[in-house]
């Protein structure tokens, strides 16, 4: 085992040399020809790298470049195209018959076929695999009885699943999901090859895949070499030699490290390099929209929070938050305030519709006193924003926000900020229901459509809905807009569903978060996908 | 000599119990580590419980020091939440930030003694005004500090150095990032080493080796710096223990993934296997030192006798 470990270890140390020499070369011999390698920021996964398994942008990187799944969202419109789906029907936006394209192969020469699919599904539901995705499945008919709420699962296989040959399937849903087929381009549908099942630890090492991509070598903690696949079936071909994922503990480490030419991508820039990227990079250096709002959340379970009036009170705070003036200075425009609940990156087709929110969206400082006046004034007189103090510069913009609330309602102690000291408990108060006050919520959609920026955050009960937010007309209007077969109408009820989040102000929106990254002049073709991750296989070296 | 070890070695336990239980009570007042592991999302109910259940976090706290401390003893420290064995991340973690412990310890032992010999017999002199005010601007200078600009000036304006340490870290990119670590502790050892040295250059001993004809070189060596070596040690010993957890910062802005990158990473998860594991060891590799600086004193000193 030890000499097995060695041996990974000179790999990569190789894999370092070689990637050293290359930097030292200045884009010689590897100019041009596709064969380049490149070295990219990384961070350590916080969960093991299965599919259903990740739930964040780290882990999110490899899977994008190891898997491809039956949809995947093109990386400029957002738009779910086929990927490995032949064709997906339905007559009723509730059975769905999948055909899976002839000639995918992984990249140890097994076949991928309804099979790959349906077992990793099934995997990922099963609630003894520990996956965090696994709600992602909960659409499915039969996801209760492998994933109940409590107690032990009474089956392993969901019954909305079968595998009708060798390449078909049929999915049933326990609800109409019209849009249900453009959910399949998230990581966690991905097919997965039996090598996955029989030896599951190995498979963990080394992670084996159908994208363009090969996992060359993997340090857990320190780097990832991936190397292109070279019979790698699909049209999106690597257009370089490979990827070099280095992790680093603190994003400014790495900025010095492009600065050096030690490194080729980072897709981090730290907020405190954002003022120096344009003039240390310049057109090296991008700024694009990515499906993340921020919002700020209210506890609907405390009787403060929820009584009549309460919205002339949350209508009040929102037009109390001078966004334009914070989004300027504070995140030197990487972030666009928001007039919407949802995301730029759904396009107008989407659903995203600018200037929905309206007035309740805009700065107005005297309109924003005489609303929390009218509606009862502030609770228990003094808002105090939670947020957590460990990560993302929060603490930066939470006493922005405060400052702006406070000169508008000319109150010093109107607002302040309460900081939480690690993620982790943040997190435990809010599923406590522990707030008493307005907290921090951030949104990264699991895929491009306008029904995950509204149903998670805002239907009764739903998963991610904090401020336990519960309202009927909402709720109808969801439901409708699910049952419609018909995309532009679907869209049409989720956007009258918006309204009543607006006319009840569930949630203040704040912003619209972008993905930033910096390059070195070795990479041109450099773009980040609607998930602010890097679209690898399309960066050209050289 | 056998005794005094023995009897030092049975006072580590409580210590070392003490330490541990504070540390693994530290980490469960955050709270539920669970809750963290589902990004800004909430984890299903059915999975946390899983989850909880196998890591053993629904179990009241003193049973889980119990079992945790049970399995510490056969060499078990339980596993991080992405999967890996705590034993595992230590084997990767530990040899780095003893090679950067090592560097740095070196640094403060070569330079720092040899500027506080140099001083110490110079007393007064401008290459003792200098060396003091340097080691005055050292101090107050926060280590990010120094670091950060080290780093910038030499790997980024001039290309000396890679400005981050390789997954690898061998020795040679370990130099600055020591330096950078030592920097504080090796101002103290200068002004430590200084001082002594310059109250015992009157003492008699010296005074008899100088009037016996003794060399210059043999009087300071032999008689004057073993003699005024013992805060030294003293302060040398217990900084390894500083040292090694202190990195954190040092090994943050060089991206050296050792003991304060896992410690870090762990306390922001809140996983309390991989924090209470590392910070074990750290507490052992303290008392082992303090016990080992203690007995080289009566290597320095043939008057000091341990029974």
């Amino acid at each position: 085992m030890r000499g097995a470990r060695h041996a990974t270890w000179i790999a990569g140390a190789a894999a370092v040399a070689l990637a050293a020499t290359a930097c030292g070369g200045g884009g010689g011999s590897d100019g041009g020809d596709g064969s380049g390698v490149l070295s990219s920021s990384w961070g350590d996964p916080q969960n093991p790298l299965e599919p259903a398994n990740t739930n964040e942008v780290q882990g999110g990187k490899v899977l994008d470049m190891v898997f491809r799944g039956l949809k995947r969202y093109d990386a400029k419109t957002g738009e779910a195209k086929d990927m490995l789906a032949e064709k997906i029907e339905t007559s009723d936006s509730q059975n769905f018959t999948v055909t899976v394209e002839d000639g995918w192969t992984f990249s140890n020469g097994e076949k991928v076929t309804a099979r790959s699919f349906v077992d990793a599904w099934n995997y990922g539901a099963s609630l003894k695999n520990n996956q965090k995705n696994a709600y992602f499945f909960a659409y499915i008919d039969g996801y209760d009885e492998v994933h109940p709420e409590s107690g032990k699962q009474s089956a392993d296989t969901m019954s909305g699943l079968k595998v009708t040959g060798e390449r078909t399937f049929t999915i049933r849903l326990d609800q109409k999901f019209s849009t249900f087929p453009d959910t399949l381009g998230y990581a966690a549908f991905a097919p997965l090859p039996r090598a996955f099942f029989d030896d599951h630890d190995a498979w963990l090492k080394k992670p084996v895949g159908n994208g363009p991509y090969t996992v060359e070598s993997y340090t857990k903690g320190s780097q990832m070499s991936l190397r292109k696949w070279d019979d790698y079936p699909g049209d999106d071909k690597a257009e370089n030699g490979g990827v070099d994922l280095k992790v680093y503990t603190d994003n400014n480490t790495a900025y010095t490290d492009l600065m050096a030419g030690n490194l080729d991508l980072v897709d981090d820039v730290p907020a405190s390099q954002l003022k120096n990227a344009k003039s240390d990079l310049g057109d090296r250096y991008i700024n694009t929209p990515a499906g993340i709002i921020q919002t700020l959340a209210f506890p609907f379970y405390d009787d403060d929070w929820n009584k009549d009036g309460g919205e002339k009170v949350r209508k009040g705070l929102s037009m109390a938050i001078d966004r334009d003036q914070i989004t300027d200075t504070i995140f030197q425009k990487t972030r666009t305030p928001a007039t919407d609940w949802t995301s730029p990156v759904l396009g107008d087709d989407g659903g995203y519709e600018k200037g929905l929110c309206g007035d309740a969206c805009e700065y107005d400082p005297e309109q924003a006193k005489k609303l929390i006046e009218e509606g009862g004034g502030l609770p228990g007189g003094q808002v105090k924003i939670s947020y957590n103090a460990d990560t993302g510069s929060h603490r930066e913009w939470v006493d922005a926000v405060c400052n702006s609330i406070n000169n508008a309602l000319d109150n010093d102690k109107a607002c302040v900020g309460s900081p939480v000291g690690t993620f982790a408990d943040y997190r435990n108060r809010i599923t406590q229901s522990k707030m008493s006050g307005p907290f921090r919520a951030g949104w990264q959609m699991d895929y491009p459509l306008i029904q995950n920026f509204l149903q998670p955050l805002y239907y009764t009960n739903a998963s991610s809905n904090d401020g336990k937010w519960s309202d009927k007309e909402f709720d109808g209007l969801v439901d409708k807009a699910n049952a419609e077969t018909d995309t532009g109408k679907a869209v049409q009820y989720f956007q009258q569903a918006e309204e009543v989040l607006r006319d009840e102000m569930a949630a203040i929106p704040l912003w619209y978060q972008n993905g930033s990254a910096g390059y070195s002049d070795r990479l041109s073709d450099v773009a980040l996908n609607q998930f602010s991750v890097p679209v690898y296989n399309e960066i050209k070296v050289g | 000599m056998g005794r005094y070890v023995i009897r030092r070695l049975l006072q580590m336990i409580p210590v070392f119990v003490g330490a541990t239980l504070l540390i693994f009570l530290m980490v469960n007042v955050m709270g539920d580590p669970v809750a963290g592991l589902c990004g800004d999302k909430e984890c299903d109910p059915a999975t946390a419980a899983q989850l909880r259940r196998e890591f053993g976090l629904d179990k009241p706290v003193w049973q889980q020091y119990l079992t945790y401390m049970g399995n510490v003893f056969t060499g078990d420290f339980g596993t991080a939440f992405n999967g890996q064995k705590v034993t595992e991340l230590m084997s990767t973690a530990f040899p780095v930030t003893i090679r950067l412990t090592v560097v740095a310890v070196l640094f403060e032992i070569v330079v720092g003694i040899a500027l506080g010999v140099v001083t110490g017999l110079r007393r007064g002199r401008p290459v003792d005004t200098a060396v003091l005010v340097l080691t005055l601007v050292v101090i107050s200078v926060p280590t990010f500090v120094t670091g950060l600009l080290l780093q910038l000036l030499l790997g980024v304006q001039w290309s000396w150095i890679r400005p981050s340490v390789s997954a690898e870290a061998p020795f040679g990119e370990l130099i600055v990032p020591g330096l950078v670590l030592a920097s504080v502790s090796l101002a103290y050892v200068t002004r430590l080493t200084r001082t002594s040295i310059a109250e015992n250059r009157r003492a008699d001993y010296v005074r008899t080796a100088i009037a016996k004809g003794l060399p210059r070189r043999r009087v300071v060596t032999r008689h004057l710096l073993r003699n005024s070596l013992i805060p030294v040690v003293t302060f040398i010993g217990t900084d390894v223990g500083a040292l090694m957890g202190g990195a954190i910062v040092t090994e943050r802005i060089f991206n050296i993934h050792g003991v304060g990158f896992q410690l870090y990473q762990g306390i922001l998860r809140q996983n309390t296997q991989t924090v209470v594991g590392f910070v074990t060891v750290l507490v052992l590799v303290f008392l082992v030192a303090n016990l080992l600086v203690d007995l080289l004193y009566a290597v320095l000193d043939p008057r000091i006798r341990y029974a």
